[in-house]
């Protein structure tokens, strides 16, 4: 028997939710029954509070860290799958520049950051750029492993009606390569928030609306804790509304493209 | 992997290909259809006898043992696509892709996805596709080997009832005795590895054959002789090393 969808919606939604309520709840019990200083630890209430009373702040910064995380993020999908496809169409081109590609993986992006600021001026650009090289590579590497997942014997097939390169691309290996491409998007989705917060960090000073990553270095110095942890409550909370976001965007996709998961 | 093959194929004939596993059926058709070249000796195809069509390489189709459908395209787009793939534009390709989807019976499933259809049905576009060309050579690889005995046996009459309709050369690449039996007009039985040729052998049963052909005395008769043949030559054979494959069509 199929359960119905409010059932199925129960099942899946009601354990995180119980895990929530009794983790706050244990959590503002220990804080309290143990007196632990508020900016050690603040409790939840507390955190509410700050996320009420400096809504105005934290609003702002959430739209300037999801425009940086959102701009790099667009741009390691549309530079991450063209690399991944000029890589895939020349083997001697990969092995050439994949080193140099992994090297953006490798790289600390905190001590990338300021050579980023001087490159593009501190703000909205080199915040960007470091959303952009923290997660690139799990697209180029993505859309490389799609494109070569082809079936050979398709291969043979298009390569027996003499077809062109363009339409082997369009018509054989791209398509074979979305669910794959998708799960790069998905992992940079997250990735791009992290590079985001870590870019503020150094260069995100310049415009008067500071970032979640400003928000969390002043709360920091100002010894605000309940603000800190308000922030990086949202700041993960972007995150995860940039994967739900490309997780809907990959299901409706695949779902077109007729392919599994 | 093959030796001595020195075959002539005529143009409008179905031979079927038999040999156990891994002797070199499936890499002779690969050689056949150009899509790999062998280390010695030489393919030759031509489109007609005379001396001027000599030049003009046949159309080639391929089949292979699983549909190998695209997944998100239609059957009707699928039958289309050799024809895009040659360069016709996509409108024309899909009205022209309507005819072997009527020859295969499956104009009334055309606007349904790959996922939606049966084993047999997948591989029936899959034949589609296959004529969508208009081929002169029809190469199958085991195309039915992954179906269930009753589909595989209505599958072999249909695709028997293609060959009387179209007269194209078919080679077809099977281990099973009653399927090749059953199709072809000519039998190769291939040895083991290294694969040549022991049997070459013209089925003397009817034009016209139907499912109870196979519990027929003449049928059972042919099938025997192919299975001994099978047998003899299931050993390893020490044979000169040139190769040679020769299709004249």
């Amino acid at each position: 028997m199929k359960p119905s969808p409010g059932r199925a919606l129960a099942e899946s939604a009601l354990p995180p939710a119980l895990t929530f309520v009794v983790v706050i709840a244990l959590w503002e019990g220990l804080v309290r029954a143990f007196a632990v200083p508020k900016f050690l630890v603040p409790p939840p209430s507390d955190v509410l509070r700050a996320v009420w009373t400096e809504r105005a702040t934290l609003a702002g910064a959430l739209l300037t860290t999801a425009s940086g995380a959102g701009l790099g993020f667009l741009l390691s999908c549309s530079v991450g799958t063209s690399i991944g496809l000029v890589f895939s169409l020349s083997r001697w081109l990969e092995r050439g520049l994949y080193p140099y590609a992994l090297f953006l993986q490798t790289v600390p992006i905190v001590a990338v950051a300021p050579l980023l600021v001087l490159w593009f001026g501190p703000g909205l650009r080199a915040v960007a750029v470091s959303a952009f090289i923290v997660s690139v590579f799990p697209i180029i590497a993505n859309t490389l492993a799609g494109l070569r997942s082809v079936d050979p014997r398709l291969s043979d097939l298009f390569r027996l009606y003499g077809a062109k390169l363009g339409d082997t691309v369009l018509k054989l290996r791209l398509p074979t390569a979305i669910p794959s491409i998708m799960t790069g998007f998905k992992v940079a989705s997250g990735l791009s928030v992290i590079g985001a917060i870590v870019g503020e960090f150094v260069a995100g000073f310049a415009e008067g609306n500071a970032g979640l990553g400003i928000t969390v270095l002043a709360a920091y110095r100002q010894l605000k804790t309940d603000l800190l942890f308000a922030a990086v409550l949202l700041a993960s909370f972007l995150g995860l509304s940039l994967f739900a976001l490309v997780s809907r965007l990959s299901t409706l996709l695949l779902r077109r493209l007729r392919a599994p998961g | 992997m093959l030796q001595d093959i020195d075959l002539v194929i005529e143009a409008g004939s179905f031979v079927a290909l038999l040999g156990p596993s891994g002797c070199g059926k499936s890499t002779l058709l690969r050689f056949i259809s150009g899509l790999d070249s062998p280390a010695a000796g030489s393919i030759a195809l031509s489109a007609g006898a005379g001396e001027e069509s000599a030049s003009v390489p046949p159309k080639l189709a391929f089949v292979f043992q699983d549909a190998q459908l695209l997944p998100w395209r239609t059957v009707l787009d699928n039958v289309a696509l050799p024809l895009e793939l040659q360069g016709v534009s996509r409108a024309e390709a899909r009205q022209r892709a309507h005819r072997p989807l009527a020859e295969v019976e499956l104009s009334d499933v055309h606007e349904r996805f790959p996922d939606q259809l049966s084993g047999g049905m997948r591989m029936r576009v899959s034949i589609a596709r296959a004529l969508v060309t208009e081929p002169s050579v029809l190469l199958l690889d085991e195309p039915f080997a992954a179906l269930d005995e009753l589909t595989r046996q209505r599958l072999d009459e249909r695709l028997r009832k293609l060959w009387q309709t179209r007269r194209m050369t078919v080679i077809f690449v099977t281990h099973a005795l009653a399927e090749a039996a059953f199709l072809a007009e000519r039998a190769l039985v291939m040895s083991r590895r290294p694969g040549r040729i022991v049997l070459d052998h013209p089925l003397q049963l009817p034009e016209e054959r139907s499912l109870d052909l196979r519990t027929n005395v003449d049928f059972v008769a042919q099938t025997a002789l192919l299975y001994r043949a099978l047998q003899q030559h299931g050993a390893l054979d020490d044979a000169p090393t040139a190769s040679k494959a020769e299709l004249t069509q």
